[in-house]
């Protein structure tokens, strides 16, 4: 059919704009590197042996080891509990949702919630820690213990990631071919798209840490903006380019810097708070960026902390190493 | 200020410091810095308690220049301090008596994590014992929770990853329920502060203002931190966790990390609601009830158990039961059984893993009950330890476990109410935890055949094949006498610390 409608012959239409045009947008051929080596991903299949192997397992996992067929006791245990997790959760939710209907009504000024404490934060946060975003200043100076301890549930949880995932560095040859199937290899939109975005993310990222006194932001945020920015270079550029500047030992060196600079830096808070010593780090002009004391410092410490956290949960998920 | 009061803030930045730097180090060195850091704080916790029972009242410390409600703080009493000091004991015993064990089972390049997540769970410990803030408790209690499964998983086989997915559902289930249970107290209150919440909880209650929600809030409070301590509708994870975990893991967990929710849950009760409050909010009587059935259910699943290790995890989930049931009676007298028993039991579930563990080495490996015939010959001082730890478990005199049985049944004889209940069930399931223990104690000291020892291919351990568990188990033997034998300064030590908390 296409044949006899054509008004002009093959190898001339070929030459033309809308020809190449479909080419382009059809993934066959791209303008500037001529054919694109991109493999069609193959849909995922188990070859036999596996899918019996698995089969087999789970056959023997349920007659072997929890033994549904004779094992009455089981049997019950299970009808008993599944019923007895719907009517826990039932029961959960009925008797949460008539609690918090006794709570006291939100908004209203009258509310417990709104006494001296956060009077306080609210008049005085400014004065006191030098700080224009009082959140940041209550999370990093008032209640900064607790955020001491925030910042080392992040890095617990990449320990114990690590402990899960990393796999031996022996058998890493196998892993890189087989981690290449998966993802994109030179793929020029992507690492044209990340050339173009990655440097505005991770300075953008930059600037939510070092902001987090004077506006919205801080460390927490920002961390995970640099830690995305990564994850977008990893993924355009491979593994290759990014271990150049960011390994395991990379990661691990960081965070004990930072977590270090942390717990020094709140120690010499506490210890004088507490010994009634006068602090001899100056709060600066409110507005200002080397202003409100450590705050400062702590954030680019959590920042550190938090970017290296998502750039590892990232590496270990797809490959089990950096 | 004197300096001493200084050491329970630098006991925790300590070990929560240690933590990350043991990620540098390799596994050797990391190992000596945990013991270096775990002995340290030990000696910190016995100066500050020899301080404040100098001094007898207790201090608050702040964590900052911002005092009592804007900024956090810790504090410290008789109670604190001696908790502080047993747990960093415990945990050093318990490193050293599995020494041997984490060196085969887990993988050389993993070894330095093993110790980041020690050293972090102890920080955590030390930080639920001397917070003076909810919230601050509800970080460290994320901490303890992660850092308890890292301590399963390590040892990399599926029946450990399979524990750990399972002890990770139920404890953040039990971290929600407390972190819901906080925030309905704050919104009640305005306050995270536990002698805040404590005055306007009082005011509330005289009132009768929000009754419904402070109830619901105690209850949620309650109910998560007793699954995340293993009571007994809620051990389903407790068996795998501690059956197949590496030892020192199984030993830490066991006796510290439920006995550290625990401490929360007597602070909670006597710190934030006050314990009349509780009393009235007839929480402790679920929990009463739910104590009754973990000691003898508990119990009973460990007589059916045939693997020495879960049988011994199982007989935790019927010691967790007495520790509640003696929250159930309501009495002060009952707090301070249970009190007692969570030292006694946290020394003695230790001991009794570190000796199992002794006794499986002299039997080819194998935790199945025929195959442990005769160990106590083969490895002697593994064959007495686990004597006296079942004799402590079962209550027999001497040993601590006999003490806080005689507790039990004191703080029992107080409430008339509960009287009947509580001794019934203490009579029954002291006879189940004598029936498993006695026939484990009775077959380790059956003779075997030389020739099936020979077919098997059994051989013997002398006392200083294996020098560090050996020291282990010693220190572990003389504890439990030393609990036993004196406990009248323990006894008055605890009832002197609950004075302070009020």
């Amino acid at each position: 059919m296409r044949a006899m409608s054509r008004k002009i012959p093959e190898e001339a239409y070929q030459k033309t704009l809308s020809y190449r045009l479909r080419q382009w947008l059809d993934g066959t051929r791209d303008p500037f590197l001529d054919t694109v080596e991109m493999k069609q991903q193959k849909a995922f299949r188990e070859d036999q042996k596996t899918v019996r192997k698995r089969k087999e397992e789970k056959k023997k996992l349920f007659e072997k080891i929890y033994d549904v067929e004779n094992n009455a006791e089981l049997r019950v245990f299970r009808k008993l509990y599944q019923t007895f997790c719907v009517l826990f959760c039932i029961f959960l939710v009925i008797m949460l949702l008539i609690a918090v209907s006794y709570l006291p009504s939100f908004g209203n000024p009258q509310n417990p919630v709104n006494n001296e404490v956060a009077e306080r934060y609210i008049e005085k946060g400014l004065q006191e820690t030098g700080a224009v975003n009082i959140v940041t200043g209550m999370i990093l100076d008032y209640r900064a213990f607790d955020t001491l301890g925030e910042s080392h549930v992040l890095f617990i949880a990449t320990c114990t990631v690590l402990i899960l995932l990393r796999k031996d560095k022996k058998k890493g040859d196998k892993e890189e071919i087989s981690d290449r199937v998966h993802e994109p290899k030179n793929d020029v939109i992507l690492q044209t798209a990340a050339r173009i975005l990655v440097p505005p993310i991770i300075i953008f990222g930059i600037y939510v840490i070092l902001g987090g006194h004077l506006g919205p932001g801080g460390g927490f945020s920002g961390g995970a903006i640099i830690g995305a920015g990564l994850i977008l270079y990893l993924n355009a550029f491979g593994f290759k380019k990014t271990e150049r500047f960011f390994t395991e030992k990379t990661y691990k060196r960081l965070s004990v810097c930072a977590l270090g600079c942390y717990c020094l830096a709140k120690s010499y808070s506490f210890y004088t708070g507490a010994n009634h010593i006068e602090s001899v780090i100056p709060l600066g002009t409110p507005g200002a960026i080397l202003s409100s004391g450590l705050i400062l410092i702590l954030n680019i410490c959590v920042g550190v902390v938090v970017a290296g956290t998502m750039y590892t949960f990232y590496v270990m998920f797809r490959k089990g190493g950096y | 200020m004197a300096f001493v009061q200084n050491f329970p803030f630098m006991s925790i930045i300590l070990s929560l410091f240690s933590g990350p730097i043991s990620s540098v180090l390799s596994g050797k060195k990391a190992k000596w810095l945990n013991m270096a850091v775990i002995t340290v704080i030990g000696c910190m916790s016995g100066a500050v308690l020899a301080y404040v029972l100098g001094t007898g009242e207790s201090y608050v410390y702040t964590m900052g220049h911002f005092s009592a409600p804007w900024g956090n703080e810790i504090r410290v009493g008789v109670l604190e301090a001696a908790m502080a000091l047993f747990f960093c004991v415990i945990m050093l015993l318990s490193m050293l008596g599995g020494a041997r064990e984490r060196l085969l089972e887990i993988e050389e390049s993993k070894q330095n994590l093993y110790y980041i997540m020690v050293n972090l769970l102890l920080c955590s410990l030390l930080a639920l014992i001397y917070t003076n803030d909810l919230f601050t408790a509800y970080v460290f209690v994320e901490i303890n929770t992660i850092s308890a499964c890292g301590l399963i998983m390590i040892r990399q086989n599926g029946r450990t990853i399979e524990a750990a997915t399972r002890y990770m559902i139920m404890s953040l289930l039990g971290s929600g329920l407390l972190l819901l249970g906080i925030c309905f107290l704050y919104d009640l209150t305005g306050h995270l502060l536990m002698s805040n919440i404590k005055e306007q909880v009082a005011l509330l209650h005289q009132s009768g203002e929000y009754h419904i929600p402070l109830l619901v809030s105690v209850g949620l409070m309650s109910v998560g931190l007793a699954i995340k301590s293993a009571l007994y509708p809620f051990h389903t994870w407790l068996p795998d966790a501690y059956g197949y975990s590496t030892l020192s893991s199984a030993a830490i967990l066991s006796s510290l990390v439920s006995k550290g929710y625990i401490f929360l849950l007597v602070k909670i009760f006597y710190r934030v609601i006050g314990f009349d409050i509780v009393r009235d909010s007839k929480v402790v009587n679920v929990l009463f009830v739910f104590g009754l059935a973990g000691m003898i259910l508990g119990s009973v699943s460990a007589i059916r158990e045939g693997n020495i290790r879960r049988m011994i995890a199982f007989s935790s989930v019927a010691q967790i039961g007495y520790i509640y049931m003696g929250f159930g009676l309501g009495t002060v007298s009952g707090m301070i059984a249970s009190i007692y028993h969570v030292v006694s039991h946290a020394a003695t579930k230790s001991l009794l893993f570190v000796s199992a563990s002794g006794i499986t080495d002299v039997s080819g490996d194998s935790t199945d009950f025929f195959d442990l015939t005769g160990a106590g010959y083969r490895n002697k001082l593994a064959g007495v330890a686990f004597t006296v730890g079942s004799l402590a478990m079962v209550g027999f005199p001497m040993f601590s476990g006999f003490i806080s049985k005689l507790l039990f049944a004191q703080a029992a004889v107080e409430s008339v109410n509960k009287m009947l209940p509580t001794l019934i069930a203490l009579a029954i399931s002291t006879i189940l935890n004598a029936v498993y223990f006695m026939k484990t104690v009775i077959r380790l000291y059956t003779p075997e055949k030389k020739a099936a020892l020979e077919k098997k291919n059994f051989h013997s351990i002398k006392m200083w094949d294996q020098p560090s568990k050996s020291i282990a188990l010693i220190c572990f033997i003389a504890l439990n006498i030393l609990l036993g034998l004196s406990s009248d300064p323990v006894v008055s030590l605890i009832r002197s610390g609950l004075k302070m908390f009020t």
